[in-house]
């Protein structure tokens, strides 16, 4: 047991104060690490994008077949049936700008719930910040959010989109909103996947309750018109607000000066949505820190 | 010599989990039978591991020795105790993680190299030797999935080999792949060994062990039962008699032994 004289293997004397430091192994973690290491994180977007849907005939096309097929179902439903399309003007793009936010946040949140157990090999295995995965998956839904938004300035300038530096703005801060607060959920639900698998079913009907709580198939007109003052607590949910945002950057500027029916937007719009950039960075943070606490256990329960 | 790594007192519990479900948990619960139990794969061990030593850490199935080589690498945390370790550590361990099926061989290689710590640059610097290594030039373009699982073995191995560190770990590794590329990997963790870096590596096989190692550390139910010289070690193990002349040349019985 005391055996302990092993041959040393070099005589030379070694400076320690050149070596790198004594740390624990498991030290670099968190979302600066993720930053940190972004050449890895580049090659698991990759991944991702490249491997989603290979082997699939269609191929990528799935990613935009999803949301036209929801966006078909709306407008024909909603519009034709319960002619909406008469109250809302341009109603298609009212829509389908809608339609990409909630496509990319609910794409973030569902794979991103996915994303740990489905990596549970490389986890199991590396030491790495594993809030990696989560942030990957967000990532790839960016990706993916590209072409829609192709489709939608095509569509926004066949019906004489007219862009303004504040319609802008509101882009990049509703896509913020997302961003942010898609890996917040992304981060949390991950972690929480790994003890109970429930985790990625409740998901599932939690994001059908999303598509509901954000102006799509109604306006935000109709909602300030049945709760008056009350349409404010409304605009607390900011994915609410990124939807708006993003209508007020497309369908805003298609509506014709010379239409009877003029869009309605809250006040302080781009006001709301920079709050809620804020309340984004608290829920990542909230996200951050639970799954920190959750991680130290999650290689063993996978 | 400066320590390399250092073990204290480290305890780690895993817990069993008889059942899943709320159903299960309910009924075993009304009839009174336990629904976890806790058990510590890694029992308050310490040690201490100088720059350059190569360890060899043996003992039998079940009795920690991976549990103990992932808090060392950093995937698992030490419940009690503490592990500090200098430098970087590779080794193969994480062979192949991340490989997926549908992409092409030189795809996963850049990706399994960034996973186990490459930059670009080394990935680009390297490449060729691991293709090389790997012996797979020819298939590199292919989908990993049509790979025999020898040669993605081998490609896995072939990356994480090359993966400059100073401190190598190994998790009974040689039980894949073909001869030759045995012999190949055996060569290669000994450059390793005699370039300084420190190695520790989890065999049961006594002649590797025997060729590799200056120290030998033995695991029982998660104890350190034996720190010690590599032939008092296989002793008392009682591994002696399964000795080969030519530990490079592994034949099949040693082999099966590091499985
Ligand atoms: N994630 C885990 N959860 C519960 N028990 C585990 C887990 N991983 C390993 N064990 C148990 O811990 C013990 C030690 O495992 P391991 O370190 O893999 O042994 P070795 O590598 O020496 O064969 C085994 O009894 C194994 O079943
Ligand atoms: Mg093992």
């Amino acid at each position: 047991m005391t055996d302990l004289a092993a041959d040393p293997v070099s005589q030379a004397p070694v400076d320690e104060a050149d070596l790198p430091p004594l740390v624990a192994p498991s030290s670099r973690t968190g979302l600066k690490a993720v930053v940190q290491r972004r050449y890895l994180l580049k090659l698991l977007v990759r991944r991702e994008i490249s491997a989603r849907y290979q082997g699939s005939v269609l191929g990528l096309m799935w990613s935009y077949i999803n949301p036209l097929s929801q966006f078909c179902i709306y407008f024909f439903v909603m519009g034709v049936i319960f002619n909406l399309h008469k109250s809302i003007p341009n109603f298609a793009i009212h829509i389908f700008s809608a339609i990409v936010i909630v496509h990319f946040f609910t794409e973030t949140m569902g794979a991103g719930t996915r994303s740990i157990v489905r990596n549970r090999q490389i986890v199991q295995k590396m030491a790495m910040p594993r809030e990696m995965f989560p942030v990957a998956t967000m990532l790839t839904s960016l990706y993916h959010v590209g072409p829609q938004l192709v489709i939608l300035v095509v569509a926004c300038g066949l019906s004489g989109w007219v862009p303004d530096a504040y319609g802008m703005a509101s882009l990049v801060v509703g896509i913020a909103i997302i961003m942010l607060l898609g890996t917040g959920f992304a981060l949390l639900l991950s972690a929480a996947n790994v003890f109970f698998r429930d985790v990625g079913s409740a998901v599932n009907i939690f994001m059908n309750l999303i598509r509901f709580g954000v102006p799509m198939i109604y306006s935000y007109e109709m909602v300030q018109t049945r709760f008056g003052s009350f349409a404010q607590y409304y605009l607390y949910n900011p994915i609410a607000d990124a939807v708006l945002l993003f209508q007020r950057a497309f369908w805003v500027g298609t509506v014709d000066p010379s239409n009877p029916q003029q869009p309605v937007m809250p006040e302080h719009l781009l006001g709301w949505g920079v709050s809620m950039v804020g309340v984004s960075i608290v829920v990542l943070g909230i996200g951050q820190v639970i799954f920190s606490r959750l991680e130290g256990k999650i290689p063993e329960r996978l | 010599m400066v320590d390399s790594i250092r073990v204290e007192n480290v305890t780690k519990t895993f817990t069993r989990r008889y059942q899943r479900t709320l159903k299960q948990i309910t009924v075993a619960k009304t009839r009174g039978q336990k629904t976890l139990d806790e058990f510590n794969a890694i029992d308050d061990v310490s040690f201490t591991i100088e720059q350059g030593e190569s360890i060899g850490l043996m003992g039998l199935n079940g009795s920690g020795k991976s549990t103990l080589l992932k808090m060392i690498n950093g995937v698992m945390r030490p419940d009690t105790g503490s592990i500090l370790t200098r430098g970087t550590i590779s080794g193969l361990i994480a062979t192949g993680a991340g490989f997926h099926p549908q992409l092409s061989g030189r795809d996963n290689l850049v990706l399994n190299a960034a996973i186990l710590g490459m930059s670009e640059k080394e990935t680009k610097r390297k490449f060729d030797a691991i293709v090389d290594f790997a012996g797979l030039e020819d298939k590199l373009d292919g989908q990993v999935g049509h790979y025999s699982s020898g040669e993605s073995a081998r490609l896995g191995f072939a990356i994480a080999i090359h993966v400059d560190s100073d401190i190598f770990l190994a998790d009974e590794v040689l039980a894949v792949g073909d001869k030759p590329f045995r012999a190949k990997c055996m060569e290669r963790m000994l450059e390793i060994r005699d370039s300084g870096r420190t190695l520790f590596y989890v065999s049961h096989s006594a002649a590797t062990v025997r060729r590799m190692c200056t120290r030998v550390l033995i695991l029982d139910k998660g104890r350190l039962v034996f720190d010690g010289k590599p032939a008092k070690g296989i002793t008392y193990l009682g591994y002696d008699e399964d000795e080969t002349e030519n530990p490079i040349d592994l034949d099949e019985n040693d082999i099966g032994a590091d499985i």
